[in-house]
């Protein structure tokens, strides 16, 4: 019974996944959703703004460094993660002599 | 776990100095040219993990010992907070660069950009001991259990 009823909801999901994929647009038209200002505005303006020549760090660090320090953060939170699982008593300076 | 064979050695240690300095160069250049704190710092990683493949824990933790990764660790977030904090303090909003008075330096210098290769710093100690530090705890896990 269970089993059945997740598997309904798996496929309830996929059908709606499926007509979201279908609703996208198809190719890279002016009527996409991505395609709005800002670009022309970081590509003409960037420069001037940040005075960084190359537009990929500017927009890293300086438009979107929030979403970078975020980014951090989730680096630094997986070697929290798998430091708290794996880090044993004699990670600090002990080595044996066969290695 | 040290490897014995001489030619892999010897290539390592010719290599080695190479391969870093590029890492720094990529770091260091990252608002002038492709590249920046991530790739940078994947480089930089890479190589200490090369070294402490070929020679060994032992010595791969005298070079960058599990400390000093660990200062890097939390060091390379708090550097980039206190980067943006500047902006807040100089009258911005959290992380403004050129706003908040930060030199804009001379286009397509090095010393240009404002307060984003000090953020590519950051980054780049952060990501070189984030891979540093992932590789050693998985590795002493494998050598102790």
């Amino acid at each position: 019974m269970r089993a059945k009823l997740t598997d309904i909801v798996f496929v309830i999901v996929f059908v709606v996944l499926v007509i979201g994929v279908m609703n996208m647009p198809t190719d890279a038209t002016t009527a996409a959703p991505a395609y709005n200002d800002i670009i022309n505005h970081y590509l003409e303006q960037g420069a001037d703004e940040t005075n960084a020549v190359n537009i990929v760090a500017a927009i890293l660090t300086d438009y979107r460094g929030f979403d970078t320090l975020g980014e951090t953060i989730v680096l630094f939170t997986s070697v929290v993660a798998v430091s708290s699982v794996l880090r044993s008593a004699r990670h600090d300076w002990k080595f044996d002599d066969d290695e | 776990m040290t490897m014995n064979d001489i030619i892999v050695k010897t290539i390592t240690r010719i290599v080695l100095p190479f391969a870093q300095l590029y890492g720094v160069f990529v770091i260091l250049n990252g608002h002038i040219s492709p590249g920046g704190g991530f790739a940078g710092g994947a480089i930089l990683g890479t190589t200490l993990i090369l070294y402490t493949l070929v020679f060994g824990r032992k010595k791969g933790s005298k070079k960058f010992s599990h400390r000093a990764s660990e200062i890097a660790e939390s060091g390379g977030i708090m550097l980039f907070i206190l980067i943006g904090l500047i902006g807040l303090m100089l009258g911005g909003s959290f992380l403004t660069n050129l706003d908040a008075g930060f030199p804009a330096g001379e286009l397509g210098s090095i010393l240009s950009g404002g307060m984003i290769p000090l953020l590519m710093i950051a980054i780049g100690i952060k990501v070189t001991s984030t891979m540093i530090n992932l590789f050693n705890l998985l590795i002493d896990e494998g050598v102790h259990s």
